[in-house]
């Protein structure tokens, strides 16, 4: 019995260091050197050099000049980046078909014509999906042009600047990356 | 939504099952190379030798069954201790930035026996309450360990099947002469699936999921406008937690969140990496026994399942929910669905981690469809031999394929006998044990949580469901969750240990002993009574023992939880 405990003791040790703490340094430090931009979290900077957000993280889009992300259901708050996690609202809850039913009333009340698309309206697994599909965002141009006062052809090309075409899901886009483009695409008719 | 193409979606499927398949059969030959000492020159000869000297222990110097066991459990006892007290102090260790505190003891349980028995069941929200250095030298750790204590048994339980050569007692001999019930040795076994197989890998991808926007860093959170944003070494804990079939994720919403899962190129990378070493093991098998066929028949067995599978839960969440379509709602249900991943990369990642042991999710299964979400459940309680878990899937599916020889031996009145070596009580006793474990255990528990006041997050058959779900889920090891239910109480806590534990050790130490027994027979030539194990006939026939075994034993709850909550749905309830 003491010799197998000694081995699995001084095997245990060396495996640990190699795959606890070697490992993983190698690859932060590898990571950190060849891929600096997305290792550290795709960090997407303002003019004036603060930080506003990540590129990957989505973030909660309210006011009706902008673009809305998905519904998210994180602890606290919505979109809350420092505890990730979804509903877990089986189909068939009443609680499920309620909050999509206030929802879809919200949205035709800021003037959003059906049908609306269910990712608009139902909440993202990690609730900080950064992007909703294309027929989301273009039910919402008529909205947000208005509230803009842009033309709604400029603010649909806007959308379709954004979209990223994928074979096997339909075009989708990244909210912050669209309503960042619209506050620059509005800075040029001079400032709101 | 564009709404899925079902035939584009076919194609793609079965491109990256083949994808799969061409890659086990590669890394199976290295595999092979490795455990036959084959790789063991040059450079890592000697890093490999000296770890042998350091521990004072030799590749010749192999053991029995019962010391092979013996040493797996004392290194997993030392492996739980370590990382139990990791969460009992990392509030007063290095690499916390965020200064979170320690585990409660009962957490602290659980999460030490989930990630030592490879099932990565979560009580707890990683980005709130793990340190960096907990998620480094104690979760990243197990997620090798125990992936690699797998790939030791399932090693094992093939040296026992295959071994040859006999003297002239009858007893089996290897090269060197000695009598062979033994079976290997556990510390070289170990070394190998880590430093060979795990460690490069892991390496490799990684640096891929890095490249692609999967954080790595060591940083603070950061703080952006009214959100913080949380850090961590999250690539070389990911890239571990699918290759090994761990499947606990750095942060809560695991591979769904966008920093361990940012692209939809990166999720299938991911599902692959899911399916890789599970894949390959059965053609290992193949290739030590020198009939690649037998590993073809295993794979075959495995494969079946699978493509049946990754239909129906496509199908099922294609068709949606005409609940909310009924709100005047377009598409299928996003529910706890990503927009980047689509539903044929929902539809993938959910069926391989679930099929194996992995549990990791990129989408939340407790909203998926009624019997969309069945089909993850009933791969888990199939006993995750669909693949399977690294090595478990394997000796699990050897398990099943002796009980379906056993069958069709007494029905037909042959002498049931695998690769030429005869099965008799003790073989089947074990496999009886490896093959039943779990599903007693998913019963038992299950019983008991329902006498239980509610844990449970949804109402009606669906919180059936959850309950069903939790114990099937930590009884085989996968980890995934109907995370709706409460399972943060002492009795799922406790229970939960438990249903782990034994779900993992008793099938392990079963198949070692039937790999022992086997390993001490004698092998007769196949004659003219021999059932050929490798055929059609005996794929088909081993995919019924499967699914009649889970059938059989759950069918009652799969009526009562998802199938009732479809017919609800279907009528409008």
């Amino acid at each position: 019995m003491k010799e197998p405990l000694r081995r699995a003791v001084l095997l245990f040790a060396l495996l640990a260091v190699i795959t606890g703490i070697v490992y993983p340094l190698a690859v932060t430090l590898i990571a950190g050197a060849a891929f600096p931009f997305p290792a550290h979290g795709s960090l997407v900077a303002g003019d004036d050099g603060r930080v506003i957000g990540s590129a990957l993280i989505g973030r909660n889009f309210t006011a009706p000049f902008y673009f809305q992300g998905r519904p998210s259901a994180t602890p606290v708050t919505a979109y809350n980046a420092s505890h990730s996690g979804g509903s877990n609202l089986g189909p068939t809850n009443p609680v499920l078909l309620q909050q999509v039913a206030g929802r879809v009333q919200a949205l035709r009340e800021a003037g959003v014509a059906d049908p609306l698309p269910a990712d608009l309206v139902m909440a993202s697994g990690s609730g900080l999906d950064p992007h909703i599909s294309l027929d989301a965002a273009l039910v919402q141009v008529p909205a947000v042009a208005k509230a803009r006062g842009l033309p709604e052809e400029e603010v649909r090309a806007l959308v379709m600047a954004e979209a990223v075409d994928s074979p096997f899901l339909g075009a989708y886009v990244n909210v912050l990356s669209l309503n960042l483009a619209l506050d620059r695409k509005e800075g040029e008719h001079g400032a709101r | 939504m564009t709404s899925p193409d079902p035939l584009m979606d076919a194609a793609a499927a079965a491109l990256f099952l083949l994808l799969v398949t061409g890659a086990a059969l590669l890394f199976s030959s290295y595999i092979h190379r490795v455990f036959s000492g084959g790789v063991s020159a040059g450079l890592p000869g000697r890093i490999e030798r000296a770890v042998y000297r350091f521990i004072g222990t030799s590749p010749e110097e192999e053991e029995g069954w019962r010391g092979y066991t013996r040493d797996l459990l004392i290194f997993n006892g030392i492996g739980f201790t370590a990382l139990f007290a990791l969460l009992l102090l990392q509030g007063v260790l290095p690499l916390n930035p965020q200064g979170v505190g320690a585990f409660d003891p009962l957490t602290a349980v659980n999460a030490a026996v989930s990630f030592v028995t490879n099932t990565n069941w979560q009580v707890y929200s990683g980005e709130v309450s793990a340190s960096y250095l907990t998620q480094m030298a104690g979760f990243t750790v197990q997620n090798f360990l125990s992936a690699a204590t797998g790939i030791c048994i399932a090693i094992a339980v093939m040296r026992g099947l295959t071994r040859r050569p006999t003297d002239r007692q009858g007893r089996s001999i290897d090269r060197t002469g000695r009598s062979t019930d033994r079976i290997g040795n556990f510390w070289v076994d170990m070394t190998r699936s880590v430093l060979y197989i795990l460690l490069p890998l892991a390496l490799a991808a990684a640096l891929l999921l890095a490249s692609q926007g999967a954080i790595q860093n060591l940083d603070a959170h950061v703080t952006a406008g009214s959100q913080t944003i949380a850090m961590g070494p999250v690539a070389s804990q990911v890239a571990i937690k699918l290759l090994g079939t761990n499947g606990g994720g750095f942060f809560a919403a695991n591979s769904a969140h966008p920093y361990e899962n940012p692209t939809p190129v990166t999720n299938l990378i991911e599902a692959f990496l899911i399916l890789l070493v599970p894949a390959a093991l059965p053609f290992t098998f193949g290739r030590m026994a020198g009939a690649m066929r037998q590993g073809w028949a295993i794979y075959a067995v495995m494969l079946t399942i699978y493509v049946a599978a990754l239909g129906g839960l496509y199908a099922a969440e294609l068709a949606g929910n005409p609940l909310v379509g009924e709100l005047g709602v377009s598409g299928i249900s996003m529910e706890g669905k990503e927009v980047r991943f689509g539903l044929l990369g929902t539809a993938l990642f959910a069926t391989s981690t679930t099929a194996t042991s992995c549990g990791a999710v990129d989408a939340m299964h407790d909203s998926l469809t009624p019997l969309g979400g069945m089909v993850p459940m009933l791969l888990i309680l199939l006993g995750e031999v669909v693949f399977g878990g690294v090595g478990s899937g394997f000796y699990s599916i050897v398990g099943f394929v002796v009980v379906a020889v056993f069958i069709a031996g007494l029905m037909i009145g042959r002498t049931p006998e695998f690769l030429g070596k005869k099965i008799e009580a003790a073989e089947m006793q074990m496999a009886v044990v490896t093959v039943l474990v779990p599903g007693v255990l998913v019963l038992l528990l299950s019983g008991i949580a329902l006498a239980l006041p509610g844990a449970t997050g949804n109402p009606g058959p669906h919180g059936l469901s959850e309950v069903v779900y939790a114990f099937a889920s930590m009884s085989n090891n996968n980890g995934s969750a109907f995370a709706g239910l409460d399972a943060t109480g002492p009795f799922y806590v406790l229970a939960g240990a438990l249903a782990m534990a034994v779900g993992r050790f008793a099938p392990a130490i079963a198949m070692l002993a039937l790999a022992g027994s086997m390993a001490e027979k004698r092998p007769v030539p196949p004659g003219p009574g021999t059932l050929p194990a490798a055929s059609p006939v005996f794929v088909a026939w081993t995919v019924l023992i499967i699914l009649l075994v889970g059938g059989l034993t759950f069918f009652p709850l799969l009526a009562m939880g998802p199938v009732a909550e479809y017919l609800m749905m279907a009528g409008g309830v």
